[in-house]
């Protein structure tokens, strides 16, 4: 069962699938181990991520496309929820409305862009995405009406997912099976199914087109695979596990604006967790999101405190200062792609076949 | 032939004559024409550099943005303690302090760029997709490091003193500092013309552009010349960054994002790798900012984007091709 539901790809290293075993679980019971709120909304995050950076991974690691609009889609998720939740008033037809739209949007517009820039030159892509996640950032602030501007829609989600709502009056586990609870599970299922079915994806002949045109796209095309439908293809898809990602975290959040789900430093993040995780593994997305997640956290924390420890020293207390964590972000990330360029868990598998075959 | 090469220059022409019946008022539409031409040519002086580049090298350097930003934070420092000269009345004056400025932004654009080339890209050469990621990443460096050096805030940068303001041509008003950005742009484009079309050295570039592998062969060092071209256009860069910012009057650490979506928009509208192209994309790209910033300013946020679909449907090579290997 194990196998079907991993669609035959194993972790491939004893301890990158501990490790993967430890998130899991540790995403599972985290509302009775660490029943807080900062914790739970932290694990959510993770998981929002997963379920985004692999989709992007798709794209990246499986197709070799670099998309730069990636949290356009994101958006689009996110607003399509919000739109709806707060046109037509709290409830599942809402949500269910609002994804429908969304996943419609973003399919048009990433075939719309697959076309056109894919059949150029790949290259090209990676600059239309650019201008055009530009664009849709402008215009999701110029129709304020419609999205609330740069600030952003609040908004109620159905009944049983609001904070107020209790299932039991005494808690289970010592935790309580609230609307946040029920949320949480939602969210920690649904990025499940789905990384599920990314998973089955890249695994099936279809994903292994793909990867072939990764490799070599002339040598793909010549043996008779039309690489622009695949490449086309492949970037709709992420598109729309995008917009499913971005619907969850809107569920989440109960809120959505231009910072939480367009801003470029999310498509940076991205960008980093892929690598730092491990391109073309899919399992570097969870492995990655869960570290990164983390380390935003607690990186600034451990940068607060060099500064201050620095604070005599006037560049130096600069450069440690803790909103000058992208600064280290960026340094790792062009470090990884040196010399890291198959990330964690990449190098973790390279590591097991070399203790197999000594 | 002749006539097909030609037809992307009457496209700006044509622009221009279109926009006329629309605004209306001659003054108007040429004020409008005379600011678009000023921030066309400011956009190419940025944009030849990272055009060559890709062209010569087949690099996509995605960190050009960061060449335009220490630029213009360069120039806001040198021009800060000269405010007797930019304050003066005295356009002599005012021209010089913008001078240093310029050749302080190129010359720390330059040495950045050297750095920039050694580090960051020449590991990477011929492989898009670690240079797109690597690129993007000293990017990002860049700019934290300006916020460093700078802060993360908003800096003034005001236009000397006699710069400021504008002539009246008949009912037209042409601003002043317009004229000197059509002015250093013209330049800077036959510059650009002569040495590589009339030197040894833009000789060997355009061959190079052509097919690397033949000029390597014929007994030259394509990677110095590449260096030097990168350095070049690295400089390039940061004097448009100087403009840059003269002509927004003002400096932020992320004008170099901001304004790297503008500058592919133009060189993928023009033909990657063509300096030609590059030129005649910046002045439509200019152009149609300026008319639609006046004929509906909520289209104007999206004009370039329309803009680039458009030439991309008539040609989706950009309007000057470049024969690629």
């Amino acid at each position: 069962m194990i196998r079907t539901l991993l669609s035959g790809d194993y972790p491939r290293s004893r301890f990158a699938a501990a490790i993967l075993i430890a998130i899991v679980l540790a995403l599972l019971l985290v509302p009775f181990v660490f029943p807080g709120a900062r914790s739970l909304s932290v694990a959510a995050k993770v998981l929002v991520f997963v379920l985004l950076v692999a989709s992007y991974d798709l794209l990246l690691g499986y197709t070799g496309i670099v998309s730069f609009a990636h949290t356009m889609f994101f958006g689009i998720g996110a607003y399509g929820v919000a739109i709806a939740s707060t046109r037509m008033g709290p409830g599942w037809d809402a949500i269910a409305v609002g994804l429908v739209l969304a996943l419609a949007l973003s399919a048009l517009i990433a075939f719309a862009i697959g076309l056109f820039s894919l059949r150029v030159k790949a290259i090209f892509f990676a600059m239309i995405t650019l201008a055009v996640a530009a664009a849709f950032q402008t215009l999701a602030s110029q129709l304020s009406e419609f999205t609330g501007g740069e600030d952003g829609l609040s908004f109620k989600v159905p009944e049983v997912l609001q904070p107020s709502f209790e299932l039991f009056e005494d808690t289970v586990l010592g935790a309580s099976i609230d609307g946040r609870f029920l949320t949480y599970y939602l969210l920690f299922f649904s990025v499940l199914a789905l990384f599920l079915v990314l998973l089955r994806i890249v695994n099936s002949p279809f994903g292994r087109v793909l990867q072939a045109i990764r490799e070599n796209d002339f040598r793909a095309e010549a043996i008779g695979y039309r690489t622009v439908v695949f490449r086309t293809v492949s970037t709709v898809l992420g598109a729309l596990f995008a917009t499913l990602a971005g619907a969850l975290l809107a569920i989440w959040l109960r809120y959505n604006g231009p910072d939480t789900s367009l801003s470029f430093e999310i498509m940076l993040d991205i960008l980093l967790i892929v690598v730092i995780g491990g391109m073309g593994t899919m399992y570097g997305a969870v492995i990655g999101s869960a570290i990164f997640v983390l380390a935003q956290s607690y990186l600034q924390d451990l940068m607060r405190f060099v500064s201050g420890a620095l604070e005599p020293v006037p560049i130096a207390a600069a450069l440690f200062s803790p909103d000058r964590w992208l600064l280290w972000l960026g340094l790792l990330f062009v470090l990884s792609v040196y010399y890291f360029p198959t990330g964690i868990v990449g190098r973790l598998r390279a590591r097991a076949i070399a203790r197999t075959t000594r | 032939m002749k006539s097909r090469a030609s037809l992307p220059y009457a496209l700006v022409v044509l622009l221009a004559l279109a926009a006329l019946p629309l605004v209306g008022s001659l003054p108007t539409w040429a004020t409008l024409t005379v600011a678009g031409l000023a921030m066309g040519m400011i956009v190419f002086i940025i944009a030849s550099g990272l055009t060559l580049v890709f062209g010569l090298m087949d690099v996509l350097n995605f960190g050009h943005g960061v060449f335009i930003a220490f630029g213009a934070f360069v120039a806001m420092s040198v021009l800060a303690p000269l405010g007797a000269w930019t304050e003066s009345a005295s356009l002599a004056a005012n021209l010089g302090a913008i001078g240093l400025a310029m050749l302080a932004a190129m010359a720390v654009a330059a040495a950045i760029g050297v750095v920039f080339e050694r580090l960051i890209v020449r590991p990477v050469y011929g492989n898009h997709l670690k240079q797109i990621l690597i690129t993007m990443g000293g990017m990002i460096i860049g700019e934290e490091l300006i916020k460093v050096i700078w802060g993360p805030q908003q800096i003034p940068l005001p236009l000397p003193a006699a710069l400021r303001g504008a002539y009246l041509v008949g009912d037209a008003a042409i601003e002043k500092y317009r004229l000197l950005a059509v002015v250093v742009g013209l330049a800077v484009f036959v510059a650009l013309l002569f040495v590589l079309e009339r030197t040894k050295i833009g000789l060997l570039i355009r061959a190079g552009v052509q097919d690397r592998e033949m000029v390597e062969s014929l007994g030259y060092r394509i990677r110095r010349l590449f260096v030097g071209v990168f350095v070049a256009g690295s400089a390039l860069a940061g004097l448009g960054g100087v403009m840059w910012g003269l002509y927004q009057q003002s400096v932020v650490p992320q004008m170099g994002a901001q304004v790297n979506i503008l500058i592919f928009i133009v060189i993928i509208i023009g033909g990657l790798g063509s300096t030609t192209g590059c030129f005649v994309g910046a002045l439509l790209v200019g152009l149609m900012a300026n008319y639609t910033g006046f004929l509906a300013p909520k289209v104007a946020l999206f004009s370039n984007i329309l803009l680039m679909m458009a030439i991309l449907l008539w040609r989706p090579q950009g309007l000057f091709p470049v024969a690629r290997r």
